[in-house]
Order: structure tokens, then C-alpha cells, then sequence
């Protein structure tokens, strides 16, 4: 079980949260960016790296997305902040 | 040597204490055809069709841990081939032929035990699109029944059919060809059907980095020295996108973890494997009398092999709407597995950019059910060269396409898949 420190609300459980998965960065929305590119940012990253930049969504607490780094070995977790963006989809 | 009950009478003479071991110790070549990382089902299938179906026996295959350690003794062992999507259900419904005559074929018994499978629908939507799922299956030559309520109470005595439940069973799909194969026996067979064709194996003998030259496989490394080699398959599950990063190849899945666990040991109470949709809780029950469970992954990335508390009690919350009795159970042994699970759900298996470099992964939950297949059908691949027909839909470059086989509909993310 997963003790998430939400920068808003403390340390919470991780059933009150869902998943937004990996941090990426996507291309600008003005269709200048190859498809090639959007593969790369949709599709790929490095497997070998830990740990990661992930969305979470307090969702039965603040209902705040808050972003993590997280060691997907150890899970040991480093300092949350508050997001801005906008993940690509939270579980609904 | 070949078992059968003269061997076991013979044997029985010295206290059944000298039976040969299974794989025979090996001495690391300098050069091999074809290196083959991951000794699990699928890398241990692909080395016996490698020789028997091509007699090709220049090959090595090796595993950082040992046979039967990782996921291909970590599933529930169930077998079933009631998918939707063309190419899925091609390489399951063909890994199910194969699952029926094996044990014979490997002299090595497997416990294929056709039990029946059964998916039990949660509203008349659910059994709508169940229906057109039988079939299709049956348009591709495999067996698949809708059952009723009243049907269902028939086969499966005890089973919570009442109304007043959250998510009442409506009606279910019907595999009877559908069961389990004892899954450690599946390693083992396979691996002793290839060491005794000539095939090295070597466990605890972790890949540590891979040679290319001239964008070609010219050679791995190991702990116990520099190994030369044409062609090398990997075949790691978990670990695959890792090894892959030591040859520059970046793979689109993540890794999840996937928890499964047996109750105490009861008395024969279920005679077939039961999958619940609403979430996801699937049982069967093994020859020991134990209840095998298992659910959805942890849903979030992780290569931690342990799992959150929240997941079990939810899988076993769902396991009890369908069968009250369980709640009188204790839990005996849990544990996790890392699944990894591609951007659309379905396996990666075929060619790298880098010639000669294949990979076979992304198997997520659905890794041990194909295992003969892919064995099949990987073995030609590294035979040939040529990708078989069965194949072609699983291959890396689907992403830059956009031909994806996305089973759930659900997006690129694995750990909704």
C-alpha cells in the first residue's frame, strides 16, 4: 500500500487517489509536430530510469492532480507538489 | 531418459534416489546461433520447437534467476481462448491445440486439464457483446456456449445467483475447452525437452550488456564471459524493456505488478475456473484442494513485485459476491509478479530495428495461455527469419503505424489495459 503525501491534504492513503500515469511531454496542439514525434511522446520513454514523474488524482479527498516522484523499485517517494497540467487522462 | 512406468517400476528397485536431473549441467560456449534471454515458458518453448520442429540446437538460453522463478510460475494457470479481436484469439485458440497433446509430445506431464471456462456477464449489455464474442470464436473454429442463469446454476453448485447482490450474474460464456495447466511443469517440460536435444541452459546468468555491430547482433555478455552470437531473442517479460535499453531499443509498455493467492486447502467444491467482469476476480481450484485467486493489476506502474493490500481485499471482496463460502477461508500463500503491458494491452513479439535482435514481450496477463504458440511461432521467426502469418499483428513498428490491437478499447494506458 502506497502512503501518498498530498500537498494539500497530508499523508493519505493510496485508495483515496487514482492514476494518471507517467509524466509526458507532448508536442504543441498547432499539428507542427511530426507523427514521428507524437509516437515518441505518446508511445516511448526510458524503461531503464527510476525514478519517475507520475500524476495522481486525489480523488476522494481534495480532488486536486498532484505530481509525484517515485522510485518504482522501492517505491520510496520524493517531495509532491500541486499540478497545473493537465494529465493526459485520469481513470475515471 | 523417458518416463513412464517402467522407469518409475526400475527406479522404485534404488528408492526412486537416482532419477538423472532434468537439465544437464552445462559448460559456456565461446559461440552460439542463436541466444535466447529469458529461461521462462515462452524462451523455453522457443529453444524446444527451435529443435524440434527446425533441429536447431546451437543455442543457449539463459535466465538472471532460475526455472520456474518468474511469472510462468506466478499466474493463476489458467488456459482459454475466448477473445474477440482476430489476431489474439488466432494465437490462443492455436496455443489451446497445442496445450491438449503436449504433455505426450514433451513425456513430461503437464496437468492440461480442460475444466471449462466460464466468464460470467453483469447485465444483459454485458452478455450482448459476450454473445458476440462466442461468436466469433466460433466463426474461428473454436467451441463457445451463452449460458443462462438457470444453466449456470446446473454446472457451477454454489455459485451466488441471487438478485440482491451489486452486480448480479445475468448470464455467462462458456469455454469448455477453457481450464488449467499446471505451470511450473510447463517450464520444466519445456526445459528438459530442450537440454536433452542439446540445448544449453543456464540459470542465474543475467544478460549484462549486448554487442552490435554494423547495426547487427554480434555478440552478449555475461558474468561468466563474452558470448558470440548471430541472433538473440528477448524473451524476459518484466525485464525485457530493460535488456532492450543495452541495445538502444526503446519499447512501448510499462511494467505493473500483478498479485495472485491460495486459500487453505478444501475439500473439491469447484470443478471449473470462473472469471467475474465486474472489476476482475478469476478462481479455479487446484488438485490440492487449494482456491487459486487473482485480479486486476495494482494500477500504477511498478516493478517492485509486491502489491497493495487495497487490491487484494478487492479481488477477494469480488470472489466472495460470486462464492459466499470463501469468506469462511484463510488465505495461505500471496504473491506478485511484474507484467509488462504494452500501450494497447497486446503482446510485442517480431523484429527491432537492429537486424537479428528480436524480442517476445508484453505478454501482460495473457503471457501464459499463448506459451506453445508463441514457442511455435518464435522458433520458426529465428528459423526463417520470415514472420509468421501469427505474428505479424504483435509487431514493435503497430505504434508508428497506428494499427494497434487494443482489446479493451481502452487507450495507451497499460494500467488500464
Amino acid at each position: 500500500m502506497l502512503l501518498i503525501n498530498c500537498p494539500y491534504c497530508g499523508e493519505r492513503d493510496q485508495s483515496e487517489f487514482s492514476y494518471g500515469g507517467r509524466i509526458r511531454n507532448y508536442p504543441a496542439l498547432d499539428s507542427s509536430a511530426s507523427i514521428e514525434t507524437w509516437h515518441r511522446a505518446i508511445h516511448l520513454h526510458d524503461s531503464s530510469q527510476t525514478p519517475i514523474g507520475e500524476y495522481w488524482h486525489h480523488e476522494c479527498g481534495c480532488e486536486q492532480w498532484i505530481e509525484i516522484n517515485r522510485d518504482v523499485d522501492s517505491h520510496e517517494m520524493t517531495p509532491v507538489s500541486g499540478s497545473d497540467a493537465l494529465p493526459g487522462r485520469g481513470q475515471s | 531418459m523417458k518416463y513412464s512406468v517402467f522407469s518409475l517400476l526400475g527406479k522404485a528397485v534404488t528408492g526412486q534416489q537416482k532419477w538423472p536431473k532434468i537439465i544437464q549441467p552445462q559448460q559456456l560456449k565461446p559461440a552460439y546461433d542463436i541466444v535466447i534471454a529469458g529461461a521462462g515458458g515462452h524462451g523455453l518453448a522457443t529453444a524446444h520447437y527451435l529443435a524440434t520442429n527446425h533441429g536447431i540446437n546451437d543455442v543457449l538460453v539463459l535466465d538472471s534467476g532460475w526455472i520456474g522463478g518468474g511469472n510462468t510460475a506466478r499466474n493463476t494457470t489458467i488456459v482459454r481462448s475466448d477473445y474477440l479481436l482476430n489476431a489474439s484469439f488466432a494465437l490462443k485458440n492455436f496455443a489451446l491445440q497445442l496445450w491438449d497433446g503436449l504433455s505426450q509430445e514433451l513425456n513430461f506431464n503437464l496437468m492440461y486439464s480442460p475444466r471449462g471456462y466460464f466468464d460470467l456477464a453483469h447485465s444483459d449489455g454485458e452478455l450482448e457483446h459476450f454473445l458476440l464474442r462466442a461468436n466469433a470464436m466460433r466463426l474461428g473454429g473454436a467451441n463457445a456456449e451463452i449460458l443462462t442463469q438457470k444453466e449456470i446454476r446446473k454446472r457451477l453448485p454454489g455459485i451466488n445467483l441471487t438478485q440482491n447482490t451489486r452486480y448480479p450474474v445475468s448470464g455467462a460464456l462458456f469455454q469448455p475447452e477453457g481450464g488449467v495447466v499446471r505451470h511450473d511443469a510447463v517450464a520444466w517440460g519445456f526445459a528438459r525437452s530442450a537440454s536433452s536435444a542439446g540445448i544449453h541452459i543456464l540459470q542465474n546468468c543475467p544478460l549484462t550488456g549486448i554487442k552490435i555491430e554494423n547495426e547487427k547482433i554480434a555478440a552478449v555478455s555475461t558474468p561468466h564471459g563474452r558470448v558470440d552470437t548471430g541472433r538473440l531473442l528477448l524473451s524476459a517479460a518484466g525485464a525485457t524493456s530493460k535488456l532492450a535499453t543495452l541495445a538502444g531499443v526503446s519499447l512501448p509498455m510499462e511494467m505493473i505488478n500483478v498479485q495472485a493467492f491460495v486459500s487453505e486447502p478444501v475439500k473439491p467444491i469447484l470443478h471449473a475456473v470462473v472469471n467475474y467482469n465486474a472489476g476482475l476476480s478469476y478462481i479455479s481450484q487446484t488438485d490440492k484442494g487449494e482456491l487459486v485467486m487473482g485480479g486486476a493489476s495494482d494500477g500504477y506502474i511498478s516493478t517492485a513485485r509486491r502489491g497493495s493490500f487495497a487490491t487484494i481485499e478487492d479481488t477477494l471482496a469480488r470472489a466472495i459476491q460470486m462464492f459466499p463460502f470463501i469468506s469462511h477461508l484463510r488465505l495461505m500463500r500471496h504473491w506478485s509478479g511484474t507484467a509488462d503491458i504494452p500501450m494497447d494491452g497486446n503482446a510485442l513479439v517480431g523484429n527491432t530495428p537492429i537486424e537479428n535482435l528480436f524480442i517476445n514481450c508484453g505478454w501482460g496477463y495473457a503471457g501464459f495461455k499463448a506459451t506453445p504458440a508463441v514457442g511455435w511461432a518464435m522458433a520458426e521467426l529465428l528459423a526463417s527469419g520470415v514472420l509468421p502469418d501469427l505474428l505479424k499483428p504483435f509487431s514493435l513498428n503497430r505504434f508508428e503505424t497506428g494499427a494497434l490491437i487494443d482489446d479493451a478499447g481502452v487507450g495507451p494506458y497499460p494500467w488500464l489495459h
